[in-house]
């Protein structure tokens, strides 16, 4: 695996081998000292080009607890395209001696375009609307430890509700429980569905979004193992996709009295950060099937794994010796 | 490159467990022979390489309780994959967790490994031992001793010494020790 | 090679609107002589004082192409391309005119530029070219261009391409000054408000990429609009690039109740699909943007029916560095000059005929262009041909490309039919596929 670009890219056995990975990173990062020596001579460099301080700073402590030295470059989009190109500060910074870029990005497509201008290996820590790989990862990894199921999802019926239509978590999260062989159903208004899921019935459609639809929270909450609560940002009222944020909080929000009608077993995710009072009513720290935190810790894990994945194996094909190099 | 057909035997089960018991003892007297002195550990750990050496540590464990039941030796396993050198030239990364049964400072830590080849992966091992505190000494129980060492690391306690061609691979386990020969230049 | 040389073109087929012969074409000063089968044999060879001998085997003979919709970028943004590079362009492309499109800086919106514009393309000498100008000043929407004086110097057709004209009162207004002057409207459908953000066809591969999408509906709307509005007020209008399955139904519609509507699409609509920008390169990026194989076979079934009168290519040059950016920041456009021909034969399901009356006959005729474009090849006509192999599969290679700008989303796809050679005014400009000037 060169680059980590988007989930539609791996295979259950790929998934499967870095949700394993992740269980050794987990021990590392419970150590006293918990650092392993094993990317030492490796940088990581973290372009940044949307702020996102959670995610850039998990990027980070996984590549400092594998011994990597990290660089960070946040800019704004507006100051790079108005005078140098984004071409030119990848190569730049390529330039320097970079083993793999971490890229965030508001614009879907820009990882890919890097790969053809860089040697370094590329993850996606969010293009867009399109991917968000890492999280995927580490929602699944949560998820599948948390059921005790091993590495796999097979008949977990989980509701993942808000704004699928703008969201690069839903487009990854999805395939990655689908993958897995959970029963995805999507809730949310028509309005923040992505538009081939309302206006198309091709069966196109179907093989690219392969979950239930529904536009009823209430009606879906009978019948669910995991609650996937997505933010709901409020400029999507000034773009006119909701009416008000109350009004999407009484009708989609996870509020104290849908908490109570949930089965005793469920579970409860969110990628963060959350807006309290919109898409969630109560307070997660006093909901007892809530992986918000275990979410957060197993980002570092995943994405140790991950940043493993890509620097540590050979980059040829042509095997040194094959025996154990004892 | 090897050729599985041509594989030599080199060692039966019995000889590998002949070989271990002897370990074991060696193990003990060295032990006795630190008793009363300034460098007398409170306790041993044995500790197998990951993976190879796992069998043989558990082995090299029980036959030493067998042999005297009140030692205070304890069971444990190192994980070096996140400590070689290498990392960057193979193609696949084995990663296995490394169980460590208590703190390592002031024990007397016998590394077990199956074969002793480079003695990169033993010089790993001493890397991720630290993580772990500080022996007060570290030995290193191997059961086939193949030479060709590019590290100065020697080992304390042999099952073993077998010359082999570098290109040759060795497969050690508890029913016997064999040679598959590689493509000699 | 002499100037003042007559030309010979031996071998060809040549096609008229009334059918086609196997035929030698005769040219001198500037005109087409004679017509007919053998005149070859009547004249000496080259180097004996003869005239100059273009073999046209395996070729069509028929007046050079017409290009509604050109993209020059001169006068303001030189740095994608200029008036001579853009005449290159067209002449390789088998282009005996083109209409430059107003959305240069300074815009085409008062008789200055336009005057630029057309002394530009004189000097380039290897195409005529014929500016259009723009509805509203500078574009913005707001203020009618000075429509008298222009129609007075000439210009015929008038267009904000680029944007729509949002408004509906600024637009029945110019329509209102077009039925007066006898002008035509050239609208680009799209309501702006509903492709905001928008970087490529709203539909499944949007959904499944997460881009912002840019729905049919938009184009569908304005153009629903506009029909209305000729209804009532009379006026001739010309709809640029239509992309969509229910554009081409409309415009069937309006034509069966006798609106005086024409229609063109770019080669780019009927070849490409959405599917093109799955990996996120900004060459696939357009106004309107590649939709689904349905809009490619409603545009197909159009061409062949006549609801859609002319090719036409929407070249919009733009420099390397511009489409080196994210698909939100990178300019939306493609080249189309040189690979037009060859898009058209490949894939728009046309035969020969019907293709020349999309690129030569019909844009000539409603661009107004007729007493130097888009005539038959016979005596007494201008002689502003095309010389084309019909057959010929190639490959477009960035080599080939003489635009200042890079930006063509055919390299490495098949393509059908190219140009051999082109004349102006009966001399010989393009020969064997190079310029000659």
């Amino acid at each position: 695996m060169k680059h980590l670009l988007s989930m539609d890219d791996l295979s259950l056995g790929e998934v499967q081998q870095l949700l394993s990975l992740a269980d050794e990173m987990s021990e590392i990062q419970k150590r006293s000292q918990p650092k392993v020596p094993a990317l030492r001579h490796k940088t990581v460099v973290s372009l940044f080009f949307e702020d996102s301080t959670r995610t850039r700073l998990s990027f980070e402590t996984a590549a400092k607890r594998l011994s990597a030295d990290t660089m960070t470059f946040s800019a704004t989009s507006s100051s790079v395209n108005k005078g140098e190109s984004l071409r030119d500060t990848v190569e730049t910074l390529s330039a320097m001696g970079v083993d793999a870029f971490v890229v965030r990005h508001k614009t879907a497509g820009l990882p890919l375009a890097m790969t053809q201008w860089t040697n370094a290996h590329i993850v996606n820590a969010g293009d867009g609307a399109h991917q968000h790989p890492t999280q995927a990862l580490l929602d699944a990894f949560t998820l599948t430890r948390a059921l005790e199921m091993g590495n796999s999802l097979a008949g977990v019926r989980i509701a993942m509700v808000g704004d699928i239509r703008h969201s690069r978590v839903a487009r990854s999260t999805v395939r990655a429980f689908v993958l897995l062989g959970a029963k995805v159903t999507l809730v949310a208004p028509a309005s923040l569905l992505p538009p081939s899921l309302i206006y198309s019935n091709a069966a196109h459609t179907r093989h690219e979004w392969p979950v239930s639809v529904s536009h009823d929270l209430d009606e879906v909450l009978g019948d669910v193992d995991v609650v996937y609560l997505l933010r709901m940002q409020h400029e999507r009222m000034n773009a006119a996709f909701i009416s008000s944020v109350d009004e999407y909080a009484l009708h989609f929000g996870l509020t104290a009295q849908r908490l109570a009608r949930l089965p005793l077993h469920f579970k409860l995710m969110h990628p963060g950060p959350m807006n309290h009072g919109v898409e969630i009513g109560v307070d997660p720290a006093l909901v007892p099937g809530s992986l918000i935190t275990q979410q957060v810790t197993n980002g570092v894990s995943i994405r140790m794994a991950v940043l493993l994945s890509l620097l540590g194996p050979a980059a040829s094909s042509e095997t040194t010796k094959e025996e154990r190099d004892v | 490159m090897t050729n599985t057909e041509k594989a030599a035997s080199v060692l039966t089960s019995n000889d590998v467990q002949r070989a271990v018991r002897r370990i074991a003892h060696e193990i003990i007297e060295h032990v006795a022979s630190l008793a009363g002195s300034l460098s007398s550990p409170e306790k041993i750990a044995i500790m197998g390489l990951q993976h190879g050496g796992v069998w043989l540590a558990e082995a090299i464990h029980s036959n030493i309780l067998e042999i005297q039941p009140n030692a205070p030796v304890v069971l444990g396993s190192i994980d070096v994959s996140m400590y070689r050198d290498d990392i960057g030239l193979r193609p696949t990364l084995e990663v296995a967790t490394s169980h460590v049964p208590c703190s390592l400072d002031g024990v007397l830590v016998v590394l077990v490994d199956d074969v002793l080849f480079t003695g990169r992966t033993v010089r790993a091992a001493l890397d991720a031992l630290i993580e772990f505190g500080r022996p007060q000494a570290v030995r290193l129980a191997v059961m086939v001793d193949r030479g060709h060492r590019e590290l100065p690391i020697r080992p304390d306690f042999v099952g073993k010494n077998l010359p082999t061609h570098v290109n040759d691979e060795v497969l050690v386990r508890m029913s016997g020790v064999e040679i598959f020969p590689g493509v000699h230049a | 090679m002499s100037n003042s040389k007559s030309v010979l073109i031996i071998g060809g087929t040549v096609v008229n609107a009334s059918g086609e012969v196997l035929a030698d074409v005769m040219i001198d000063q500037g005109v087409v002589q004679e017509v007919g089968p053998n005149i070859s044999a009547k004249y000496a060879a080259e180097n004996e004082g003869g005239p100059q001998r273009i073999d046209a085997t395996s070729c069509v003979v028929t007046s050079a192409f017409v290009d509604l919709h050109t993209h020059l970028r001169e006068p303001g943004r030189e740095e994608s391309e200029t008036i001579e590079t853009g005449s290159r362009a067209a002449a390789l492309g088998g282009y005996g005119a083109v209409v430059a499109m107003p959305n240069t800086e300074p815009a085409q919106d008062s008789v200055a530029v336009v005057e630029f514009v057309r002394m530009q393309g004189e000097r380039a000498g290897l195409v005529d070219v014929v500016p259009s100008a723009c509805i509203t000043v500078n574009r913005s929407g707001l203020q009618l261009s000075p429509f008298h004086s222009l129609a007075q110097n000439g210009v015929t057709l008038y267009t904000d391409d680029g944007n729509g004209v949002q408004d509906p009162v600024i637009m029945r207004r110019a329509m209102e000054y077009a039925k007066e002057l006898n002008i035509t409207l050239m609208q680009h459908c799209e309501v702006s408000r509903l492709t905001e953000g928008a970087v490529m066809h709203e539909g499944c591969c949007s959904s499944h990429l997460g881009l912002p999408g840019w729905p049919s509906i938009a184009e569908v709307l304005m153009l629903q609009r506009d029909l209305e509005l000729m209804r009532e007020t009379g006026a001739k209008m010309h709809f640029l690039h239509l992309s969509t399955a229910r554009s081409v139904e409309l415009v069937r519609q309006a034509k069966n109740e006798g609106l005086p509507v024409t229609a063109e699409v770019t080669p780019h609509h009927f070849s490409l699909t959405d599917e093109k920008l799955s990996g996120f390169n900004t060459v696939f990026k357009v106004n309107p943007p590649l939709r689904t194989m349905e809009d490619i076979e409603a545009l197909r079934i159009g061409m062949q029916d006549g609801t859609i009168d002319a090719i036409a290519t929407d070249h919009a040059p733009h420099a390397a560095h511009l489409k080196d950016q994210d698909l939100q920041a990178a300019p939306p456009g493609m080249l189309g000059l040189q690979s037009a021909l060859g898009v058209a034969m490949k894939y728009s399901g046309c035969s020969v005929q019907r293709v020349i009356e999309l690129m030569s006959w019909a844009p000539a005729r409603i661009a107004g262009l007729t007493a130097r474009q888009g005539n038959s090849v016979a005596p007494g006509n201008i002689a502003n041909l095309v010389v084309f192999n019909p057959t010929a599969q190639w490959e477009q290679s960035l080599e080939q490309i003489v635009s200042k700008s890079q930006n063509t989303p055919y390299l490495g796809l098949p393509l059908q039919g190219q140009v051999h050679c082109v004349l102006r005014d009966g001399k010989v400009v393009v020969e064997a596929g190079v310029i000659t000037k």
